[in-house]
């Protein structure tokens, strides 16, 4: 346990099991390191690079022609708070996973903006991750990722870069841009992941 | 955005340390700057936050971020808490906690949202309400290092009484050369003010900030709905994205 406080006495009732050192909240707080960019829908593409070079893309019609799904989860920000239950709407990386041929163990997300993240591709996949288009059944605003996000919820949400543009498949691990700054490299919120050395 | 590099000591574990209240000060009714010292601070940024948490007699915990206000005095450290209705732990640092008190705090955590004193690049700080915080401490830290960089700060606030640091600002506007601060005020100005009560709006901007042509670094810090609309105006205005940077603080709307 850690040390005592005098005088402070728990306000938030939090029923849920959250992850340790995590608080709910109702509201959507909003975390990012620079504007929100502004990508018209005609010119955006979302591709995969894999590490040969080659390079599946897709257009925003063609994202949305793919089958889509409707994940329900919980999220988990580093900044400590947690959504239970939120609803999104978008396309698995395990379709657009499904034609790419690859040996790559790493994923580094590119963003629109010049975000990146990285994470191991198999927390990509088998159902673990969307590009996500709706949140709670209404288009996704540009303050929350919009047009599209990564959605990998059970990681800390940095890794669910918003204004996602595209996934570089890599031999080797490659830091993104929190990871460069002190974030953990991987960021399990169970095993409470926030800073390098956690 | 750029990468960049870190001093060596963020590499390294963040461990928990206790800080105790050295004192404080009431900055506005509903703000506290508290003064903490915590043995073995490894120095800072200005800019960079820490982390608080709190524990309670049950053992129940909770942690929450506080920018560094200003530059560290050796092992002392300055954070301003704004008090939010019916916040757990903003209510408990702003009313409770007294002197001598422990908390337990970790970090300098952040290298992005920062300012380095050798950078010769102008600065323009855009802060709404609490966002002041990290931004003081870059004015703080410019006055230490004697830079002369050209800085320029526009502070949006409800009323001349949540001003943050009042009389430091205005007296800084005359003492730190190359400093300008602007008041923008949203609910009600003072008497004779020119500009009308009113949201921040890219006039504003254009008026008090740097011109784009002048490539200023932009630091923008407040809350959600202030940073996405100051830092759309910067946009809007030729500010290139890539040099503006932001913080947000609480809850979206
Ligand atoms: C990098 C960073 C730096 C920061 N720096 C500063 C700083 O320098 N100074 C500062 O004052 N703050 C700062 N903050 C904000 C700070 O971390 C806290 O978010 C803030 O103090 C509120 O915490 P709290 O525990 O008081 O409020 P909480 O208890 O978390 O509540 C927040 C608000 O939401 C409302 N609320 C909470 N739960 C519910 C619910 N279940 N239903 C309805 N409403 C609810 C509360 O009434 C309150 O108004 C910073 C945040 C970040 C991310």
């Amino acid at each position: 346990m850690g040390i005592v406080s005098p005088g402070f006495r728990r306000r938030r009732r939090d029923d849920a099991d959250l992850p340790p050192g995590q608080y709910l909240t109702h509201d959507f707080p909003v975390l990012s390191a620079g504007p929100t960019p502004r990508i018209p829908l005609p010119e955006w593409e979302f591709a995969v690079v894999t590490e040969a070079g080659v390079r599946h893309r897709w257009r925003w019609d063609e994202l949305l022609a793919l089958p889509a799904e409707e994940p329900t989860v919980d999220i988990h920000c580093v900044t400590k708070w947690s959504k239970l239950a939120t609803t999104w709407r978008g396309v698995s990386l395990d379709v657009l996973m499904e034609d790419v041929e690859t040996a790559a163990d790493y994923a580094l997300v590119h963003s629109y903006g010049g975000y990146t993240t990285n994470l191991p591709l198999e927390d990509l996949l088998d159902g673990k991750a969307w590009v996500a288009y709706e949140f709670e059944g209404s288009e996704l605003s540009p303050p929350h990722g919009g047009p599209a996000r990564l959605l990998v919820p059970h990681l800390y949400f940095w890794k669910s870069a918003k204004w996602v543009r595209g996934i570089q498949l890599l031999l080797d691990d490659e830091p993104g841009f929190w990871e460069s700054v002190g974030y953990h490299d991987y960021g399990d919120p169970w095993r409470e992941q926030r800073y390098q050395g956690d | 955005m750029a990468r960049t590099a870190l001093p060596g000591r963020l590499s390294t574990r963040l461990t928990w340390r206790v800080a105790t209240l050295a004192e404080f000060h009431d900055e506005t009714a509903t703000a506290r700057t508290l003064r903490l010292d915590v043995p073995g601070w490894p120095g800072h940024l200005p800019g960079q936050h820490v982390d608080v948490r709190l524990t309670d007699e049950d053992g129940y915990s909770t942690q929450r971020s506080y920018s560094l206000a200003a530059p560290a005095d050796g092992d002392r450290i300055e954070l301003t808490v704004q008090r939010l209705p019916d916040g757990e732990v903003s209510g408990y640092l702003a009313d409770t906690y007294a002197v001598g008190d422990p908390i337990e705090i970790r970090g300098p955590v952040g290298g992005w949202f920062v300012w380095r004193p050798p950078d010769p690049a102008p600065v323009l700080l855009v802060a709404g309400g609490s966002g002041i915080v990290p931004l003081m401490a870059m004015i703080r830290s410019r006055r230490q290092a004697g830079s002369r960089v050209p800085f320029r700060l526009v502070y949006s606030v409800r009323t001349p009484a949540d001003q943050f640091y009042a009389a430091e600002l205005r007296r800084s506007a005359r003492a730190d050369g190359g400093l300008d601060v602007a008041v923008v005020y949203t609910r009600s100005a003072p008497d004779g003010w020119a500009r009308p009560a009113g949201r921040i709006t890219a006039a504003d901007l254009e008026a008090l900030g740097w011109p784009a042509s002048f490539e200023p670094t932009c630091y923008v810090c407040g809350p959600t709905g202030f940073v996405e609309a100051a830092a759309g105006a910067l946009v809007d205005l030729g500010h290139d994205p890539r040099r503006i940077r932001t913080e947000r603080f609480g809850p979206s709307t």
